[in-house]
């Protein structure tokens, strides 16, 4: 582990409106075979991909949101929520389906200038 | 004239433009779009406010979709697809805003 | 798309083999699937590929194999939970046959 590099994927994008969030996940599980350190971040409308209760049964489309939870499988711990973003749409802590730590955008910036490689969906 | 709008109002000026533009009639939300109509998100007092101006609709299977279908704000048109499929005929025209 | 045949029916599967549908599957074609791998099913083999399944209704997806192992050692405890023990009973992987044989997809992050 001492080699790893802090890799950093950024989701802003809302789910099922563009394949953005989907194909994000799928590279978050893939590169979670190669031992790095691993960080989500949810900013903007990419807040919304983690919310409670996704039902996608009327838009014949398949509800991948169940796949955070098995992140801690993959030892995918470090989830990262804008605040700002959650506060404008009107969520809370409590709308999510997995534990996230919440952070303000200063905050946010920070972490974002401590990575190696930052991916952006 | 119906109004047809897929983007989110917090990624996209579209809802902004259409509501500034537009000089009244019916509004349809869907995909992303459908959660200008939440309750919270920042967009409901645009939307609040042009409730009078526009009667507004939502297509309730992209809210589900998005876990905020018991979020809807007030005062808004539930339509699943045959209500969708009827707006649109009975609309004398029809813009879908990219 | 290819289809196979199981018991009378006609199942659609993709180029690798994998069920496309996975509400189409039944022990019949787990059967079949295990047989073109060269697999005879025992109880060992039944409770991987349930235990697939389980997860997959669960999370929606098919676990890498680092992460099938390490999830099956949690539930069925750790004589199971190593890939001795899970290569014996899939020698051509955990992950690409067992899910084929529960009707799942290719697991995401199998390389």
């Amino acid at each position: 582990m001492s080699d790893a590099k802090k890799f950093m994927f950024v989701n802003r994008k809302a789910p099922y409106g563009t394949i953005y969030a989907l194909e994000s996940l799928e590279v978050v599980l893939i590169t979670a075979a190669f031992d790095q350190d691993v960080s989500l971040a949810f900013l903007d409308d990419g807040v919304y991909q983690l919310k409670k209760g996704q039902q996608t049964k009327g838009i014949e489309t398949k509800n991948f949101s169940p796949a955070y939870r098995a992140l801690e499988d993959y030892d995918v711990e470090k989830l990262y929520v804008e605040k700002e973003a959650m506060d404008a749409r009107g969520l809370t802590e409590e709308d999510f389906i997995v534990d996230v730590t919440v952070l303000s955008r200063a905050e946010m910036g920070k972490l974002m200038d401590e990575q190696d490689v930052v991916l952006s969906f | 004239m119906l109004h047809i709008i897929n983007q989110s109002p917090l990624n996209s000026s579209t809802l902004d433009t259409c509501l500034n533009t537009a000089s009244g009639g019916d509004i349809l939300l869907i995909e992303d779009a459908v959660y200008a109509a939440t309750k919270g998100n920042a967009a409901e007092a645009k939307l609040r406010a042009a409730n009078g101006k526009f009667k507004v609709h939502v297509l309730m299977p992209d809210l589900e979709a998005r876990g905020l279908g018991d979020r809807m704000m007030d005062g808004i048109s539930a339509v699943d697809y045959g209500g969708f499929v009827e707006l649109v005929a009975n609309s004398k025209n029809c813009q879908s805003w990219l | 798309m290819p289809n196979i045949e199981v018991a009378g029916k006609s199942y659609e599967t993709d180029e690798e083999g994998y069920l496309v549908n996975l509400a189409d599957w039944n022990t019949d074609v787990a059967n079949y699937m295990a047989q073109t791998e060269n697999i005879t099913m025992t109880d060992q083999h039944w409770e991987v590929v349930n235990f697939l399944r389980e997860y997959f209704e669960e999370y929606q997806i098919a676990p890498a194999v680092r992460v099938l192992t390490k999830a099956i050692g949690k539930k069925l405890g750790a004589e199971k939970g190593n890939s001795e023990y899970l290569y014996g009973l899939f020698p051509y992987g955990p992950g690409k046959q067992a899910c084929k044989i529960a009707g799942l997809p290719k697991p995401t992050g199998c390389i």
